[in-house]
């Protein structure tokens, strides 16, 4: 039952890459910032999980519902502080969506190196619920099977709240069109923050899961912020349902090709972004 | 009044180029081995800047492909180097940059703004992967060994690069080239329709700036041993050049050239003075240029130049 096994560890994987895209989708949906430091709040989310569980024995699915608030201020502090600052001063939005990328690229150094004088560079881990579990002929540990199930929650939750809740739809309107929406009464500004701290809060969650399953490090940060980027090339920039999906999609790919050339799976996801700009920049699901 | 001083104002410039270029010619045998090594740095860091902004200034299109460029380069001289006399690897180094740089700018003739920035990222980040797995899978070791040359072959060579590199650049700029491509920037579809042959232009340009970084990385890997695709194309040498010609600012040559030595040489400070802290200033450097002067250090010296002129 090879083939069962490549799909279900692909989905496995791809549950958490549809949660980091969908932050990383968010922020520059919303507040039009190219986060090349989105990963940095994974790995700040890992990291703090690491530290809650070690010394103190906090269970990490406990530690969701502190690492995620507090990832939400770091992140809407630096988007009033940093961001806010430098789309006035870029004038005009292309300009920024560029200078986004450099900026947040200083950020990644600044974030890295503040972790690392804090934790040290080496490997963290810990074992959680490290048992194995029969899903359908194939054995997974049951870690993975719990983090994707709460990837799944957190993702459609999320996904329901931007659907149904009148500041979800304050969001979404600021994400098709900033002007209109300013002019039916959203503030914009305060969406900016909003979008950046939730964007935040998903990377920081999703780092949370990864460090039930993974070691952690002040390194890990970037091979996350590229697959983040991927997976929002894939499903259209901006559209948090396509990355949803896209997310899952990259996941199973990225499990065939491990499954057939291991240690080709990265190049491989770069061939096909490139690809996929080439030939469909607004993504699979882009009208 | 402006006939008269026209002169004067190509005059002095070129006298100044001129004798910047004598001493360096001269000064390898006068200074510590260090210096010289510094030099190097700063010519590599001139070329890469000012070939990523002869392009990408006045168009607008950020490209992250230079760590592409300078990497092929740095392998060139990897496979090449023991078969082949030096000079000979340089030029092929330029020339694999140079065919690279034209598949690359065959795909800016469809994307554009955010998207060709992140492809040339993925095109770096992609070739580096590719690299290392073909390395690991099919010859079972990371890296290459590579022929090493004596320094001051490494500096006057790169001096030769650095001085093409900007003569292309100034000629680029001054000829209805370097107008057309402003005009690229500021409204791709009117150039277009006024008759600049927009396409051809872009890939050229694009093609023959990228030319001189192959080149530099053909000669700069002599410097160490051995070479592996992490450091040969590692994701700084794309960012490092945009940030550069910011840092000093983006419309002007000399802006590029002060910027690129500023830059180097506060990295090169930072690297021996605070070497646990460098990657945490380096960082907070690069969120300070936009956050204090987006106009670049030009922009600060003009402004300087208003308020005493006003005085």
């Amino acid at each position: 039952m090879i083939v069962l096994d490549v799909i279900i560890a692909g989905l496995l994987t791809g549950g958490i890459y549809a949660l980091l895209a969908a932050g990383f989708s968010l922020q520059y949906g919303v507040a039009r910032v190219m986060n090349v430091s989105h990963g940095e709040f994974i790995m700040l989310g890992a990291l703090a999980t690491y530290s809650l569980y070690v010394p103190f024995g906090i269970n990490p699915l406990v530690s969701l519902a502190i690492v995620g608030p507090i990832l939400f201020i770091i992140g809407f502090l630096i988007n009033k502080i940093l961001f806010e600052r430098i789309r006035r001063l870029a004038g005009s939005i292309e300009v920024f969506e560029g200078w986004s990328i450099l900026v947040s690229f200083g950020l990644l150094f600044v974030i890295q190196n503040v972790a690392l004088l804090t934790w040290g560079a080496t490997e963290k881990g810990y074992t959680f619920l490290n048992v194995p579990i029969d899903l359908l002929g194939a054995r997974f540990p049951a870690n993975r099977l719990v983090a994707l199930l709460i990837a799944v929650v957190i993702g459609l939750s999320f996904f329901l709240f931007l659907l149904s809740t009148r500041l979800g739809k304050a969001i979404r309107a600021a994400s098709q069109e900033e002007t209109g929406a300013q002019l039916i009464g959203v503030n914009i500004r305060w969406m900016h923050g909003l979008c950046f701290g939730f964007g935040a809060l998903l990377a920081g969650l999703a780092g949370a899961l990864i460090s039930t399953m993974f070691t952690v490090s002040p390194f890990m940060g970037l091979p996350y912020t590229i697959i983040a980027i991927i997976v929002v090339v894939l499903g259209g920039l901006g559209n948090i349902m396509g990355s949803l999906l896209g997310g899952l999609i990259l996941g199973l790919i990225g499990s065939i090709v491990l499954h057939i050339e291991p240690g080709l799976e990265l190049a491989v996801l770069y061939l096909l972004f490139m690809l996929m700009l080439l030939v469909r920049p607004k993504g699979i699901f882009g009208k | 009044m402006d006939i008269v001083r026209t002169p004067h104002k190509r005059f002095f410039p070129l006298l100044f180029s001129i004798s910047i270029l004598i001493i360096l010619a001269i000064i390898p045998g006068y200074i510590p081995v260090y210096y010289v090594t510094l030099l190097v740095s700063i010519f590599k860091y001139i070329v890469l800047t000012v070939s990523w902004a002869t392009f990408c200034g006045p168009t607008g299109y950020i490209s992250l492909a230079s760590a592409a460029f300078l990497g092929v380069g740095m392998y060139t001289t990897a496979i090449l180097g023991e078969t082949l006399p030096l000079p000979l690897v340089i030029l092929f180094g330029g020339l694999v940059s140079f065919l690279l740089a034209l598949l690359v700018g065959l795909a800016s003739l469809r994307i554009r703004g955010i998207f060709f920035a992140m492809f040339t990222l993925g095109l770096s980040e992609g070739l580096r992967h590719f690299i290392n797995w073909w390395e690991i899978s099919r010859q079972g070791r990371q890296g290459r060994w590579v022929i090493s040359a004596p320094h001051t072959t490494i500096f006057y060579t790169m001096l030769i690069i650095l001085v093409m590199t900007l003569l292309s650049s100034y000629f680029i700029r001054r000829s209805k080239f370097g107008l057309a491509l402003q005009s690229i920037g500021e409204e791709e579809e009117a150039a277009n329709h006024i008759g600049i042959n927009v396409n051809a232009l872009k890939v050229i340009t694009f093609a023959i700036t990228s030319f001189w970084i192959g080149a530099t990385g053909a000669i700069i890997v002599t410097q160490w041993l051995y070479v592996d695709a992490e450091t040969a194309f590692s994701v700084i040498y794309s960012f490092e050049p945009t940030l550069m010609a910011l840092f000093g600012g983006i419309g002007e040559i000399y802006g590029w050239i002060l910027g690129s030595v500023v830059f180097t040489i506060i990295t090169e400070v930072l690297l021996t003075e605070f070497p646990y802290y460098y990657m945490l200033i380096f960082g907070i450097i690069i969120i300070s240029v936009f956050l204090f002067f987006p106009s670049g250090l030009v922009g600060l010296l003009q402004k300087w130049r208003k308020v005493s002129s006003v005085e």
